[in-house]
């Protein structure tokens, strides 16, 4: 027993040698099989989809920026970038954890189901697009077009938000602190509740960040676009 | 979809690394645009009264100093020629318009690919790579550049629809994007006596704004005026010889990203062009934000 090596649970790749099929071939199979519980990826140099489709409880931390659709259809992994991400990062996220440490471009968190999204910077157009159950905590502003059609979770915004926000919302809810250039159709500024604080603060806490849930507002669907109205002005 | 490239250097000790600079830019933006790629770069203007004609033969074997000759018995003035294979610079202190008029009676196997004091401009189909190779990109000097890899959605993959696309003297753009009103922007410039050389999409926007610059607006306010009268999506980068201007459409469908330290601004449609800059790791990284314009002047 005494030469028996103990197994390594970190594990790094550098993209500046190692190919992205090679990290992430590892981080599908060889990372469970091996008991590896923490990659580190160097040199990510904006490469796209790193980490994506992960499928096991491992931490991923990037330490760079990364392309598009970074951790997409995420499950159970907590990813971390350590720099900006590019268009769709945790796209279609199931569950676990994405934390950009920068910014993110377009359509971050689109149509996640699950799991928590974190972007310390600003989000860019059209973050949170058709949510349908994920949470997203963004520490700067997000772009026009944020939470467009989106059907469920919550989109915390510390900072400001572009046109349209909510546009078209089914029952997402949005908690915006700063201005709100403009709401989209069928959005609505709502009383927060109790219930509403109690959620900003536990998504604040997870987020790692301390801002009173009183200065947020609620954003969420009028539902007056629920149901087809026969009367209602056709012309376009 | 479409890879464009911008790079403009503040420190004039990097103006003779401008194209060992840009080449890897290029290059990173192959997947976006494999068919076609081009680039304009500004160079120290020639003398007064002097012009510059990119001329481009693509398959056609021209026999430049033939050419040279023949421009100099019927042209008085001093001219000189570099070349590079298919391709050709011409300095002349004879009227640029009457050049590109001889040059299109005379030798319309040669296409006029840009005039004014400061452009160069090079465009082909094939790989990123490979024009690069072709053209010698690597050793290209200058105090900013232009340049696009292209991917074809819309109309043909020819030399002539590959960008940047030019208009006037010294004035460029490149296109990420597709614009829908194109026709209706070409019904309006052509009764005005502009000239169309393609079908293509972007040649619409590049003659739009050279018509407003020399209608008197400056590049900010042509592009301002481009907002209402050009429909689509598009990520827009343009040369002129003193600046370099970047704008999205209100959508911002087309990504950008721009990387600024104290000795350049470079521009790419996504990060992996950036990455092998020098100190880039200390560069301001940001993303242009929908319908405000970004310019820098050497």
């Amino acid at each position: 027993m005494a030469n028996l090596k103990p197994v390594p649970t970190a594990r790094e790749f550098d993209l500046a040698h190692d190919s992205l099929r090679e990290l992430n071939a590892f981080l599908h199979k060889q990372a469970v099989d091996e008991g590896v519980s923490q990659i580190h990826v160097r040199n990510p140099d904006g490469a796209h989809s790193i980490a994506v489709g992960l499928n096991a409880e491992i931490d991923v931390q990037i330490h760079g920026h990364v392309g598009y659709y970074a951790a997409g259809m995420n499950k159970y992994a907590s990813v971390t970038v350590h720099g900006n991400a590019g268009p769709g990062t945790a796209e279609n996220m199931m569950s676990g954890r994405v934390h950009v440490k920068g910014f993110a471009s377009t359509a971050a968190g689109a149509s996640a189901h699950g799991g928590l999204l974190i972007i310390d910077g600003d989000a860019s157009l059209r973050c949170g697009i058709s949510l349908k159950g994920a949470d997203i905590v963004v520490g700067g502003s997000v772009g026009s077009f944020s939470a467009f059609m989106a059907q469920a979770g919550r989109i915390v915004i510390c900072g400001d938000a572009e046109d349209a926000l909510g546009d078209s919302l089914y029952e997402a809810v949005i908690y915006v602190r700063g201005k709100v250039r403009s709401l989209g159709a069928d959005a609505r500024f709502e009383p927060m509740t109790d219930t509403d604080r109690a959620a900003v603060k536990s998504l604040l806490a997870q987020a790692g960040r301390s801002l009173d849930p009183a200065e947020f507002k609620r954003v969420a669907s009028a539902k007056s676009l629920y149901h087809w109205h026969a009367d209602a002005d056709q012309e376009y | 979809m479409c890879g464009i490239v911008g790079l403009l250097v503040k420190n004039p000790e990097l103006r003779d690394r401008l194209g060992a600079l840009m080449v890897p830019m290029l290059v990173g933006m192959t997947e976006r645009g494999p068919d076609s790629a081009g680039l304009a770069v500004y160079t120290t203007p020639v003398p007064d009264r002097h012009h510059k004609l990119s001329l481009y033969s693509g398959e056609n074997t021209v026999d430049w100093p033939l050419l040279l000759e023949r421009i100099a018995a019927s042209f008085a003035h001093a001219h000189e020629m570099a070349t590079h294979g298919n391709h050709a610079v011409l300095t002349s202190a004879a009227d640029p318009d009457e050049l590109v008029a001889w040059l299109a009676h005379h030798v319309p196997a040669i296409a006029v690919l840009s005039v004014g004091q400061s452009i160069d401009l090079y465009k082909d189909v094939g790989a990123p790579a490979a024009i690069a190779e072709r053209y010698g990109f690597k050793a290209l000097r200058g105090s900013h550049l232009v340049g696009h890899t292209r991917m074809a959605t819309e109309s043909a993959v020819t030399p002539a629809h590959a960008h940047p696309f030019t208009a006037g003297r010294d004035f460029c753009l490149v296109h990420n994007g597709s614009l829908s009103n194109p026709h209706l922007v070409r019904k309006k410039l052509e009764p005005l006596g502009i000239e169309f050389e393609t079908d293509n999409d972007t040649e619409a926007a590049c003659r739009f704004f050279e018509w407003r610059l020399r209608e008197g607006d400056d590049l900010k306010t042509a592009v301002q005026r481009g907002f209402s009268e050009l429909d689509g999506f598009f990520t827009f980068l343009m040369g002129t010889d003193r600046e370099l201007l970047i704008v999205r459409d209100a959508f911002a469908c087309k990504p950008a990203v721009i990387a600024e330290t104290d000795d350049y601004v470079a521009i790419a449609s996504e990060f992996r062009s950036l990455a092998h800059l020098p100190n880039i790791a200390r560069a301001s990284l940001f993303e242009p934000k929908p319908e405000e314009i970004y310019s820098w002047r050497i």
